[in-house]
């Protein structure tokens, strides 16, 4: 039951991605309308699958890679699509349900499907930290997209080679209020899902984790991150410096996510 | 251009579908195409005009409903007559040179002239921009809007017309939002406002600084004034002329000496200057940039030789198009919108699908109502006649006879009725239409050929 929904909602993200990048090349009001459709479908179906997997562990997927993973890609997925609907604006869909495609197959590759032994219970505000913190990573994940786009609609702008897709991307400024919203998201659910874990550790061991390498490269993703906002608004790093920045921020979440997980912390190795 | 006198193929390809229906839609028309703007201009209708032609076409029974479509490039009559021959644009034709008070002769091979599907079918692709003098232009479609709204208010339009242009309305909308026809810009000051759009997104709000006061650079102005631009400069050798275009435009007039200082305030600039060097320097630009604290510049230079330093692209935040980038795009993006003909021209072939299986219910009931009252007259010219010489039978007996026909004309009603509304394809309920009017006597014209006249 578990796989079917993962694999249906995997399949409705392919089929939204070549609805997306039709639309880029063709435009066809029905089939942008479709692939949002197609997208939502496929965040709900994926909704039932996470759902499905909570169930049986009696929390939000955390515990295990395939799970968190998965919570991961449905809320990028979800962050998207409030934003497209926010910008009425389909034409980073391509690239974003390409990412999903992407990271679902890999899941479905990697990560094991059954469903893990319950971890000990952790209480909500436990939930809420791991939610909101995945939801931040989800969010930069997503300015990571907008600003890859930036910079590839900042190139042909300087190149004056205008191919088809290119009248059919956001303006750059689009791209980098899309970006910076993203980011905004990020930042504000990092921030209370960082409290929450604070506050959720301080009632359990009556200290606070300082030193856990994963607090510090939080905190380093929250500085790059607000470093990003204010440096896009000075004299010289404003526009494609600032989106370069961006794309890079991604790879101290990535790191974060993966690395820090796996090998340098004590209390967020959960995989 | 020949005269209209003898069929020719109709447009992009549409063969004839029908003959012999009830329904005739008719057009008679000049355009771009077939006439000098010399000629044109003399067949144009203002506003009140068209709505006076149409109610004067409809009052001397040339047409039973009439839109009228004009255009600087095209004046159009599209009509609506039933039991109508090719005829009917012998008499719009007429009508319309005399409405002008110009000679046949004048009109002669200047014309065209199209009936059923290809009337609709030219009526959707001028609805698509397929016919426009620029390829997709955006504009007919808000005049064919106007010219349809201004019809239906007055009343001058029925059921097949409104039910005609609300498709063609549907297609070149459709046309617009799925192909590439009418998407990129085909001159270089629409090129150039359109690559700003790329880096601002909506211009609503944004300033723009025009230096130099060419005509491109007034197109330029145009477009940008039709997206909402906040405010504009303009700036010239010439102050008389800068302050003459700034107050046209509705925009201000600055000196020629002050052009440095308000360099950091524009989102976008516009030069086209005779000039021998740059006017706008590397360093000027750098300067300007750093007041606007990096906000991007995007630059149309119109200007031959370049009015902006070459070297300057290189500038960060700083978006450069000079005349043969932007003619580059021009053609680039007429290669795009040709390429997406076939595509705008199977959305009108499917439209014109729609209309006629529309049209063919509608003259389906027609057909059966004409059957019916032939099949009653006859009834009740049979019971007159027989029961007249019955005086035996009682008004009661009568009433019941009566009835029982009447319920024989149903049931024999009933299964053709059915094949001629719900059979097989629109063509085939089209033919099933004429075959019976044909055997029942209830063609009252002779059969009409559904080709097209054109004198193109």
């Amino acid at each position: 039951m578990l796989n079917h929904m993962s694999y249906l909602s995997l399949a409705l993200y392919a089929a939204c991605f070549i609805c997306y990048a039709r639309v880029l090349y063709v435009p066809n009001l029905w089939l942008g309308r479709l692939a949002t459709l197609l997208m939502a479908g496929g965040i709900l179906f994926h909704y039932f699958a996470l759902l499905d997997r909570s169930q049986g562990t009696h929390t939000i997927p955390y515990d295990d890679l395939y799970g968190s993973m998965s919570l991961f890609a449905w809320l990028l997925g979800v962050t998207y699509l409030g934003l497209e609907i926010l910008h009425r604006q389909r034409s980073v869909g391509a690239f974003v349900s390409l990412l999903l495609v992407v990271w679902m197959a890999l899941l479905g590759v990697l990560a094991p499907h059954t469903i893990p032994a319950p971890p000990r219970a952790q209480g909500p505000l436990f939930a809420l930290h791991i939610a909101l913190n995945t939801w931040a990573y989800s969010a930069f994940a997503l300015s990571f997209v907008l600003s890859l786009v930036y910079l590839m609609q900042d190139r042909i702008l300087r190149s004056h080679h205008a191919g088809t897709a290119f009248w059919r991307f956001p303006a750059l400024d689009v791209l980098d209020r899309m970006s910076r919203s993203s980011v905004f998201v990020g930042l504000a659910a990092l921030a209370v899902g960082v409290t929450s874990g604070f506050i959720w550790a301080h009632r359990l061991t009556g200290s606070y984790p300082w030193s856990d390498p994963k607090v510090v490269v939080t905190m380093v993703i929250l500085v790059v991150y607000i470093g990003y906002l204010v440096l896009s608004r000075t004299v010289r790093w404003r526009g494609s410096r600032a989106a370069l920045v961006c794309a890079v921020n991604f790879a101290v979440v990535l790191f974060s996510y993966t690395f820090v997980n796996w090998y340098f912390t004590r209390f967020h190795r959960f995989f | 251009m020949g005269t209209a006198s003898k069929p020719k193929s109709s447009p992009a390809g549409a063969g004839p579908v029908h003959s012999g229906t009830r329904i005739q839609i008719a057009l008679i028309g000049c355009s771009h195409r077939t006439a000098p703007v010399e000629l044109r201009e003399r067949v144009a209708f203002t506003a009140e005009q068209a709505v006076e032609a149409a109610r004067e076409l409809r009052r001397q029974g040339i047409l039973e409903e009439a839109v009228v479509l004009s255009t600087c490039n095209r004046s159009e009559l599209y009509g609506v007559r039933s039991d109508a021959g090719s005829e009917i644009t012998e008499a719009m034709e007429e009508f319309l040179t005399t409405f002008h008070g110009i000679s046949r002769a004048e009109l002669e091979g200047r014309t065209y002239r199209w009936l059923d599907t290809d009337a609709v079918r030219h009526l959707f692709r001028v609805a698509s921009g397929l016919d426009s003098m620029l390829l997709g232009e955006a504009e007919i479609l808000g005049q064919l809007r106007t010219a349809y709204g201004q019809a239906l208010e007055h009343g001058a339009t029925g059921p097949v017309l409104n039910r005609a242009f609300q498709g063609a309305l549907e297609v070149g909308k459709r046309v617009r939002a799925e192909t590439e026809v009418g998407a990129r810009p085909m001159s270089v000051a629409f090129a150039g406002v359109k690559l700003a759009e790329r880096v601002f997104g909506n211009l609503k709000g944004r300033s723009a600084l025009i230096v130099g006061a060419g005509a491109v650079a007034e197109q330029v102005i145009e477009h940008l004034r039709n997206r909402g631009i906040g405010s504009l400069r303009v700036v010239n050798r010439s102050h008389d002329r800068a302050t003459e275009l700034a107050a046209r435009m509705g925009g201000e007039a600055v000196a020629w000496e002050s052009l440095e200082q308000v360099l950091g305030a524009p989102d976008i600039i516009v030069t086209s200057v005779a000039n021998a060097g740059p006017v706008l320097t590397r360093a000027m630009l750098e300067r300007a940039l750093a007041v606007r604290g990096g906000r991007p510049i995007f630059v149309v230079d119109l200007g031959v030789p370049r009015n902006v330093a070459p070297e300057a692209a290189g500038l960060y935040n700083f978006y450069l198009y000079n005349v043969d980038d932007l003619g580059e795009i021009v053609e680039q993006n007429k290669r795009a919108r040709e390429a997406e003909i076939p595509r705008a021209e199977a959305l009108v072939t499917e439209h014109i699908a729609k209309f006629h299986s529309w049209r063919a219910a509608l003259e389906a009931g027609s057909v059966v109502d004409d059957l019916r009252g032939r099949f009653r007259e006859q009834r009740e010219a049979l019971l007159r006649e027989r029961l007249a010489g019955m005086q035996n039978v009682s008004p009661e007996e009568r009433e019941r006879l009566a009835a029982i026909t009447e319920e024989l004309v149903e049931r024999l009603l009933e299964e053709p009725a059915q094949k001629i509304r719900q059979g097989g394809t629109m063509r085939g309920r089209l033919g099933a239409i004429d075959a019976v009017r044909h055997l029942f006597g209830l063609d009252t014209s002779k059969a009409k050929g559904s080709g097209s006249e054109d004198s193109e």
